[in-house]
Order: structure tokens, then C-alpha cells, then sequence
């Protein structure tokens, strides 16, 4: 369970998260909000990329600020350019990087690529230049070197603002047939239909917190719609 | 060197990068000490030799000299007009020898496992130098190299469509503020996939 506790982010003297309360225990869990609202923030809490100015974060008990590296190894975050997610020359020595500091066993680490690669139709990409791969397949490297790591959450900020119809498409299959725990920061509503429960921020505060229809309906109020 | 590897199953593909980079010091250092034109003409042949062993097609020879080409020809021309014409075909083979063997070493070893030889290489270091952090470093520039390219080629089109492509201040300056805040958020994406910069100073898996 993800628990939110008084939180607050300062920065200088502008508050971008105010005095946030809020327990996460459902499978799929949407975030939105208006830009700038402090979503992204919040997201970026759930594995410590954040520290909170007050207030603290827990993720199965173990406190983000204390337990970084446990919070970290628990919680995969795929970021909105995949870009600058990705840090090796191929793709499978980028997925490598995730096992490397997982300090997996060296041997076992090309099997462990190419079975990866294997469930998602992608063991074509293995040798391929990084740099090369069309947008929706940097995402998909991306994603795949996250969940290679085995978290037990997922946090996603934003991930198909890049990605076409179809490519969106095929990311949103993949992520409803995760086991994983996902939350997942968007602009696009119609992805969050099936998800169990959906939290908007707005003004820096948490103003909705339930069913999606329910919330998507609320953020269309405040948009004016 | 953006990962020119060259799938295939043969010994050398096989070989260790760090024994091929070992045996790339050996011979540069040969061919520096054994100053003679035969010397360097038997180094050429064998490194020739060993790119149709390797399986490594014919234009992979080409594609590692044409680069150099006019170097060469600018180094052959040098030393034929200032020294002898026999020393400039010298020169000039010894240095295409050492160009193909680096380019071999390149085409049958992955950068990862470069870079994991040059880990081994510095590892009796790693009491003065945070061995990991250098060859995540190495591992970084090669993989940033293209993508501040793509960097710099958008901002200098949209600098065009102002009429500004010719000022320097106006292209140089985008495209350092860009790749800093990429460093940002490389950084935060090595934090989130669990790479400890505290745990790395001599330590491997």
C-alpha cells in the first residue's frame, strides 16, 4: 500500500503540493489534473524522486526519504520521453543496465533479456541501435526496462503524450495485462475508463478521489466543459 | 564507435573484448617498434586477413577506411613532399593497420562488453577512481552522442524558419539549455531504474 501522509512540497516559496492525505491500495489507479496542477509531483513522491518538504510517503512500509533504495527497487517509473529514460547505445544493453543493478547474476542476464523481449513481440529490437527505434518503440524499451526489474508498482507519468493512436493502443494492452500495481499520471480520460479508482489534483490539492466517471466528470467541470 | 557491432557467431565474436583490446595495444605497439615497411605491410595483411574470418563483409573494410581516407592521402602527400616517397607509403600503411584493427575490434565486441573489459582494465584502481561511474560515463556519451545531434539539427531548423540559423548564440544556446535539463532527467531516470551512485566505487555484480 502507497500512503500519503500531511504531505507537502515547497519550493522557495511556492507550494506545489498541499498537505496531501490519501491511502493507494487499488490495482489501477489514474491521476489527473490540470498542468501545473502538481501531478507530475505527485507521482514523482510515489518512488522518491520527490522528498517531501513535510509530511512523508510510504510504500509497503518503507518510508521514501529513509528507504530510498527499498522504495526505488519496488516501485518502476516510466517517464513521458522515453528518450531520456533510456541510457545505453542498444536495447539490450540498456535492459541489462536495470538487471546490472539489480546485481543479477551476469550469466543469466541475456536469457533473462530475450525472455522479456519474448512476452512483448519485441526480440527483434534486442541488437538494435537505441537511438534508431521509432518513438512507440522507445517507449516500449523503456516500459520493458522497468518491469525487467520486477516492481510491485508501477508509475507512469504521462506515457503516451508521444505516442500515435496506434502505439497508445498497443502501451495501454500492455500495461491492462500487468500484475503490477499501476498509477498512472494522464491528460487522456478515455484511458482511465476501466481503472478502479481515479484521484484529481487541482490547485495543488487533492479536490476528487473515486470512480473514474465520477472524477473525469468533476475535472470536466473545472476545464469549463 | 555508436555501436558499429557486427552480429556474428565466430571466435573473435567470442573472444573477450578485453583480450581483442590487449591485443589491439600489442600490435600498435609492434607495429611502432618493428619499423620496417614489411613489418607493417605483414600487419596490414593479417588484419585483413582477419575481417573474411571474422565473417565481416567487404564493405565493412571500406566503411572503416573512407572516413580516414583523406587524412591518409593528406599524411601520404606529406610525407612524400617533405620526407621520401618510400617513408609516406610507410606511414600510410602502418597507419591504415591501425585503423582496420581498431575498426575489427569494433565490429566483433559490443560496447557494453567494452566497457565492462575496461571496468576489469581499471578495476586494480578502483581504490582511487569510481570505476562504475566511469563506464556508465563512457556508456552515456555513446548513447548521447545522436540524440544531441537530433537536438541541435531541430533547433538549428527552427532557428532557420526565424532566419536565425547563421547566428551562432541563437542555435549554441537552445541547445545547451536543452541537453542540461536532459541531464536533469537522466539523472532522476538512472535514480528510478536503481542505480546506486553510493554502492559503485570498486564494486561489481
Amino acid at each position: 500500500m502507497i500512503c500519503f501522509n500531511d504531505v507537502t512540497i515547497r519550493l522557495q516559496d511556492r507550494v506545489i503540493l498541499d498537505d496531501l492525505k490519501v491511502e493507494l491500495s487499488e490495482k489501477r489507479i489514474g491521476i489527473i489534473g490540470l498542468n501545473g496542477s502538481g501531478k507530475s509531483t505527485f507521482a514523482r513522491l510515489i518512488n522518491g524522486l520527490q522528498i517531501p518538504s513535510s509530511g512523508s510517503v510510504t510504500v509497503d512500509g518503507f518510508c521514501t526519504k529513509k528507504k530510498g533504495r527499498q522504495v526505488r527497487r519496488q516501485v518502476g517509473f516510466v517517464f513521458q520521453n522515453p528518450e531520456n529514460q533510456i541510457v545505453y547505445p542498444t536495447v539490450e544493453e540498456d535492459l541489462a543496465f536495470g538487471l546490472k543493478n539489480l546485481k543479477i547474476e551476469k550469466s543469466r542476464v541475456p536469457e533473462v533479456i530475450h525472455e522479456e523481449l519474448d512476452k512483448y513481440d519485441l526480440s527483434h529490437l534486442a541488437s538494435r541501435l537505441t537511438h534508431q527505434l521509432s518513438g512507440g518503440e522507445k517507449q516500449m524499451v523503456a516500459l520493458i526496462g522497468v518491469l525487467i526489474m520486477a516492481p510491485q508498482y508501477l508509475v507512469m507519468d504521462e506515457p503516451t503524450t508521444l505516442l500515435d493512436l496506434k502505439n497508445k493502443n498497443r502501451l495501454m494492452s500492455v500495461i491492462s495485462g500487468l500484475e503490477q500495481s499501476v498509477l498512472l499520471v494522464t491528460h487522456d480520460l478515455d484511458l482511465l475508463n476501466d481503472f478502479d479508482r481515479v484521484l484529481c489534483i487541482h490547485d495543488q490539492k487533492l479536490v476528487a478521489d473515486g470512480p473514474p466517471a465520477e472524477v473525469k466528470k468533476y475535472y470536466q467541470s473545472l476545464c469549463g466543459l | 564507435m555508436i555501436s558499429l557491432y557486427h552480429h556474428g557467431d565466430t571466435v573473435f565474436h567470442k573472444c573477450p573484448a578485453g583480450v581483442k583490446l590487449l591485443a589491439l595495444v600489442a600490435l600498435c605497439t609492434g607495429v611502432f617498434v618493428f619499423e620496417s615497411i614489411w613489418s607493417v605491410t605483414v600487419a596490414l595483411v593479417l588484419v585483413l586477413c582477419l575481417y573474411p574470418l571474422a565473417r565481416l563483409p567487404l564493405k565493412s573494410v571500406l566503411d572503416q577506411l573512407r572516413p580516414m581516407m583523406i587524412l591518409l592521402l593528406i599524411l601520404f602527400l606529406a610525407q612524400g613532399l617533405i620526407n621520401t616517397w618510400s617513408m609516406a607509403v610507410f606511414i600510410s600503411v602502418r597507419f591504415a593497420a591501425l585503423i582496420l584493427a581498431a575498426g575489427f575490434v569494433t565490429l566483433t565486441s559490443r560496447t557494453s562488453d567494452m566497457i565492462s573489459a575496461l571496468e576489469t582494465l581499471l578495476r586494480p584502481f578502483s581504490r582511487w577512481l569510481a570505476v562504475e561511474k566511469i563506464s556508465l560515463a563512457l556508456s552515456l556519451a555513446i548513447r548521447f552522442i545522436p540524440v544531441i545531434a537530433g537536438v541541435t539539427r531541430e533547433v538549428k531548423e527552427a532557428q532557420r524558419v526565424r532566419g536565425l540559423e547563421r547566428s551562432l548564440f541563437a542555435v549554441a544556446m537552445p541547445v545547451i539549455i536543452r541537453t542540461l535539463k536532459m541531464g536533469t532527467h537522466i539523472a532522476e531516470a538512472l535514480d528510478a531504474r536503481s542505480f546506486d551512485s553510493n554502492d559503485r566505487k570498486g564494486k561489481n555484480d
